[in-house]
């Protein structure tokens, strides 16, 4: 049995550099479209008084999402005790606090009054699920960074699966309040189901292992470190259920909608008549983010191939970008039903379906959140050992195989 | 030098003691300053408004002319907004037409910030900004507003707006600006002196008297009459927000 060795990537080639370069390059446009948003406001967006919440909420909600997703990794080690996913755990938790940085700036930045953020720190209604949030997010960073110190340091880590399991719950809860937003909004047909907060909870374990795939592959391609067969068949086995799971919860809140003749209307402009929003909703969300990675994960042509694992991975990432548009802005585009059962019109788009079309500079902030985590992912590597030197299956499987029970307490 | 010395220090001395006193001084008297400053403060906040007393408003659809526009126009203009015809454009308050398909039966209705008991812009608002007076005026706290449009997405009614671009020409009682929510807010200022809603007023003057203001908890009052003789609706009833809003004649 090989020893498994954590090293910092060497981070000195031109590869590197270049893809910072990139990356900072993206954050830059960002922060640029930040500041012009906040000076001269978001008129310049496509956000309106009908869709309030544009572009950049659909990739920090994708982000935060994710984020509790991607540590699912490391708790699968450490609170369920499979030794399989120990040497994937460190990235785990980086990829977990990086995510939610990316998410949170973009939140942040995409604020009427971001310069007020302080307000927000200091004054707070505990009735809004909104303000749990705020420690909730920020908690959940503490949490994890703590999780990973724990992780990282060997006379920590016999507390790694305590630490774990209240990152586990923490997640849990963070994702709860996040579906939560919109399955409170009792005004909004499209929303308003309790339903919403365990279906973003499976989101985020497919969208969340997706990225992580995705980065596990990238990193160890970029640095030529081995990444066995095993590890990667198994993260993929999981997506695929993952990716099912959202499905299986799509298909739940759609029935349950479809079954109530008050959301007859609602139900038929996102699932039949809605125009792009159908169309995102059946070609990304149904096909690009559950059907493809199916096929490719699991058809006999495919399921060794390592290229369908990353393709299938990239499939439910761009499936999940997909279904948080049509969550977030097909759900506004629909009008309120303020009079039911009336034909209504005003000057204010009542009885209309809402036009929103997004503007460059959201589109900027939302990648450049992105890219912000992938920074703290970049130099996250190059700083502090959370890469196996190896995952290859000889490295992996032996303690797989030998000692799932004593996980829990093994060191990293 | 030790003279000059010796007056440096003499002055040092003097000027040390004098601070020092102020500092105690100032620590003594701090305390009570900010709290007569917070209560000066919460009594201005709460000047006029007070749960004895929850303002309403009942608007007779049957008398709302589809033409009229009389309250719209009074309430832009006090209130200082003003609309383009463009998305982004802030409306206190708009005409709805509503026709039952069914039998082809129309309405004009006049739509503002319903001012719910239970309102939900107040309920989510993550910093309190969007707050209830105790007399039932739902309003935004301009300072706290962190410009997160949450809301905007509560509000049943679509009674919010969000200020997009910069704004000139403000008035000085309708506090406004850019990367904030706003809303009907009852033309609270009129309503603190004594008067009616702008809107209440221009319906009487150059409209029908389709809408009626008042004290919801007083017998007396010509709502509260109005309310206990004819049949009227709140909008989203099913909701259970209590709204101050009633609609006679839907």
């Amino acid at each position: 049995m090989s020893a498994l060795h954590f090293r910092e990537i060497d981070g000195r080639g031109a590869g590197f550099w270049a893809l910072a370069v990139l990356l900072a390059a993206f954050l830059a446009a960002g922060l640029t479209a930040a500041w012009f948003m906040e000076h001269i406001g978001h008129i310049i967006t496509g956000m309106t008084n009908q869709v309030v919440w544009g572009m950049p909420h659909v990739f920090a909600v994708f982000l935060i999402v994710a984020a509790s997703g991607a540590l699912n990794v490391a708790s699968i080690a450490s609170v369920f005790g499979k030794v399989a996913y120990k040497p994937l755990a460190r990235l785990s938790g980086l990829l977990a606090i990086a995510l939610l940085v990316g998410g949170l700036t973009i939140l942040v930045l995409d604020l009427g009054r971001p310069g007020h953020l302080i307000v927000a720190l200091t004054h707070y209604n505990f009735r809004s699920i909104f303000a749990w949030n705020i420690f909730l997010y920020t908690g959940f960073v503490v949490v994890s960074g703590f999780y990973l110190w724990v992780m990282m340091e060997r006379r920590l880590n016999g507390y790694a699966r305590m630490v774990g399991t209240v990152a586990f719950i923490w997640r849990l809860i963070l994702t709860t309040g996040t579906g939560s937003i919109f399955g409170f909004l009792a005004a909004r047909q499209p929303y308003d189901e309790a339903i919403m907060a365990p279906m973003f909870i499976v989101m985020s374990f497919s969208f969340g292992l997706a990225v992580f795939i995705l980065v596990l592959m990238a990193a160890c391609r970029g640095t030529r470190r081995p990444l066995g067969d095993d590890t990667l068949m198994r993260l993929k086995n999981l997506l695929g259920v993952f990716a099912a799971g959202v499905l299986y919860f799509l298909l739940a809140l759609h029935i349950t909608k479809l079954y109530q003749a008050q959301f007859a209307g609602a139900e038929a402009f996102l699932l039949w008549n809605g125009g792009i929003y159908t169309v995102l909703f059946w070609f990304g969300a149904v096909l690009l983010g559950a059907v493809v990675p199916l096929l490719l994960f699991w058809l006999p042509q495919t399921r060794r191939s390592r290229a369908a694992v990353g393709w299938g991975a990239a499939s439910v990432i761009v499936g999940g970008l997909a279904l948080m548009y049509d969550i977030i802005i097909g759900g506004q585009a629909w009008p309120l039903s303020i009079f039911p059962g009336m034909r209504v019109s005003s000057s204010f788009y009542d009885g209309v379906v809402n036009f929103y079309a997004p503007s460059l500079p959201e589109c900027a902030l939302g990648l450049g959140g992105c890219a912000l985590a992938l920074l703290i992912i970049l130099f996250g590597l190059k700083l502090l050992p959370f890469l196996p030197e190896s995952l290859a299956d000889e490295v992996v499987a032996p303690r797989a195989a030998g000692a799932d029970v004593r996980a829990a307490t093994s060191s990293a | 030098m030790r003279e000059d010395g010796a007056a440096d220090g003499g002055c040092d001395g003097n000027r040390r003691s004098f601070l020092g006193i102020a500092g105690l001084v100032t620590l003594a008297l701090a305390p009570g300053v900010s709290l007569i400053a917070y209560a000066e403060g919460a009594a201005r906040k709460h000047a006029g408004a007070g749960s004895q007393r929850r303002w309403g408003l009942l608007i007779d659809t049957a008398k709302c002319k589809e033409s009229c526009t009389a309250c719209v126009t009074a309430c832009s203009a006090y209130n200082g907004w003003k609309n383009e015809g463009r998305p982004t454009d802030a409306q206190w308050i708009r005409k709805v037409q509503v026709t039952d398909p069914s039998t082809g039966f129309s309405r004009s209705v006049p739509l503002m910030c319903q001012h719910c008991a239970n309102a939900p812009c107040v309920e989510v608002c993550p910093t309190g900004a969007s707050f209830r007076r105790a007399d039932g005026i739902v309003l935004v706290d301009r300072h706290i507003c962190i410009g997160c449009r949450f809301c905007m997405m509560a509000c049943p009614y679509k009674a919010r707006s969000f200020i997009s671009e910069n704004l000139s020409g403000q008035r000085p009682w309708a506090p406004r600006g850019k990367g904030t929510v706003e809303a009907c807010t009852l033309c609270v200022p009129r309503v603190d002196a004594g008067k009616v809603p702008a809107c209440v007023e221009a319906c009487a003057r150059e409209g029908a008297g389709a809408m009626t203001f008042g004290d919801l908890h007083d017998p007396a009052s010509d709502i509260r009459r109005a309310l206990a003789a004819y049949p009227s609706v709140q909008l989203r009833a099913d909701l259970m927000l209590d709204t101050g809003v009633r609609y006679e004649g839907l």
